[in-house]
């Protein structure tokens, strides 16, 4: 317990009369970190658009041709609605696809109003529980009578998983990547600290210090570096991300059709990555670069 | 107190030490004398058990040093207070740091600590140093500083390597005086020097080692044996 006291009090003491050490440490780490946050966040927002990509192709659509009756579309709804896997079935009128239309259009809407006569079939959606059930609620829907056609959007997901499942693989990629090159840097600059200090520790072995009490304010100082390090990284990052929220949000959900995960979530996530994160780059750093000086 | 039976270290086809056997008694304050290289230095790293004999053995406080494992060797280090010449202070802790030092480590609490510190401070007549860096001090302060860390445990040994060599001789005589005062309340001293004078006029015991063996062993007296060391 004194040991414990004591290693807390030096660590503190050395980070202030070591400064310029301290803050070249706490750079690095810190430079480590943010590139490490950037590259998280982009792999939760992909990973975020992945689903919200998943959830808008969960509807299947099946156009009817004009002639068929609203009866035989009823009896089709029931027999879709019997299939495992489809939560529900509901008759979707020309004009309610029209007014879907002149929503999504926007301000470009008016150029709706030069149209004669409604274009639009009308059409019976599905949706799915089970996003698998696709096809086979299509090949069934094929074989109805008064069916015009049922679009398959499935090689399309097929397409956007496989992308975004890319990125995704890339950024675990790099981030582990980044990991292992911030525990390689801190260790050396916490190695320029050990080594500024190499006569000290041969005199506290002369002394008759044991190996962990000597070790223990240099660890305290790595983890102390190490915590200053996640602080500072995550306020900057969610800084940062807070701001591209507000500048990108609004253009990227039109352009994504998908909005960007609130910085408040990420904040608490980060922050349960970035602490043990930092405190343990820090650690392993400085056991890596003691090891040398306390063989014997 | 320090026993070495037929004590062999060589450093490849070098010797540092060969055959070597001696008794250092509780209470004795004996000069280790001889040219450089001869194997002062060996034999005192042998004591620490900063290197580790080829073959002998040697007994510290009933300790065998030989035989020793890793673990041990701080419990070994803190028997023996070490001096040094260039005087070995922690440059970035104050006086008072320093002296805490060898007492935090051994867990003592920071009451007895605040207790103990100035009085060794004051006995070494540098209380006024107490929070001043080792830097700031004179050459002859700082040794006081060190001699104050290596008895402030009441080590059974204490160890010191030509702790006047940096020193003039004035100030050289006042450590001497530390240290003999040290020697009469109880602790066994063992000084590696170089200083004849100093030698001759303690009138100690004297071990001589030339080239790895120890050429002379005199109880009383005097810078000898070779004249020309």
């Amino acid at each position: 317990m004194r040991t414990i006291k004591y290693a807390f009090k030096q660590a503190f003491i050395q980070v202030f009369r070591n400064r310029t050490m301290s803050i070249a440490s706490i750079f690095s780490i810190t430079a480590m970190l943010l590139i490490l946050g950037l590259f998280f966040i982009l792999a939760v927002n992909v990973g975020l658009a992945t689903e919200s990509a998943k959830d808008k192709f969960d509807t299947v659509q099946i156009y009817l041709l004009d002639e068929t009756s609203q009866e035989s579309a009823d009896e089709m709804i029931e027999s879709l609605k019997s299939i495992q896997g489809v939560s529900s079935a509901w008759y979707f009128t020309k004009e309610e696809a029209m007014e879907e239309f002149r929503v999504s259009w926007g301000e470009q809407a008016y150029l709706l109003d030069t149209l004669a006569e409604n274009p639009l079939p009308n059409s019976i959606k599905v949706t799915l529980s089970d996003l698998s059930q696709a096809d086979t609620v299509i090949s069934i829907a094929q074989t109805f009578p008064g069916v015009e056609d049922v679009p398959n959007s499935q090689e399309f997901i097929d397409q956007i998983l496989k992308i975004t499942d890319g990125i995704q693989k890339g950024a675990i990629a790099i981030i582990v990547f980044l990991v292992i090159v911030s525990v390689v840097v801190v260790s050396n600059t916490v190695k320029l600290t050990v080594l500024a200090r190499e006569r000290e520790i041969s005199i506290m072995k002369y002394v008759g210090a044991t190996n962990w009490f000597i070790r223990g304010p240099f660890l305290t100082e790595g983890m102390l570096i190490g915590c200053f390090s996640a602080l500072i990284s995550v306020g900057l990052v969610m800084a940062a991300y807070t701001k591209i929220v507000e500048m990108v949000g609004q253009r990227a959900l039109l352009l994504l059709s998908t909005s960007l995960v609130p910085a408040g979530f990420l904040t608490t996530h980060l922050f349960g990555i970035f602490l043990p994160l930092g405190i343990s780059i820090g650690a392993l750093g400085s056991i890596i670069s003691m090891r040398r000086f306390l063989d014997t | 107190m320090i026993e070495f039976i037929d004590v062999t270290k060589k450093y490849g086809e070098n010797i540092g030490l060969e055959h070597a056997n001696i008794k250092i008694n509780k209470g004795d304050f004996v000069f280790l004398v001889g040219p450089s290289g001869a194997g002062k230095s060996t034999f005192i790293k042998l004591i620490l058990r900063e290197i580790k004999a080829d073959s002998g053995r040697i007994l510290v406080d009933d300790m065998d040093v030989t035989r020793m494992s890793n673990r041990q060797v701080p419990q070994l280090r803190r028997t023996c207070g070490m001096v040094f010449q260039d005087f070995r202070l922690l440059p970035r802790k104050t006086v008072f740091e320093n002296v805490a030092f060898a007492m935090e480590i051994v867990k003592f609490s920071q009451r007895t600590i605040r207790r103990q510190v100035p009085q060794i401070l004051s006995m070494m007549g540098i209380s006024s140093k107490a929070d001043k860096y080792p830097n700031e001090l004179s050459a002859g302060e700082q040794q006081r500083v060190a001699i104050a860390r290596a008895v402030i445990n009441n080590p059974k040994v204490l160890i010191a390597d030509e702790p006047t060599g940096n020193l003039d001789p004035d100030t050289a005589w006042e450590i001497m005086k530390l240290l003999e005062m040290i020697n009469r309340r109880g602790t066994t001293i063992v000084m590696v020097t170089h200083a004849k004078d100093i030698v001759d006029r303690m009138n100690k015991r004297v071990v001589t080692i030339d080239k790895g063996h120890i050429v002379g062993d005199v109880t009383e007296g005097a810078y000898m044996i070779h004249e020309n060391y």
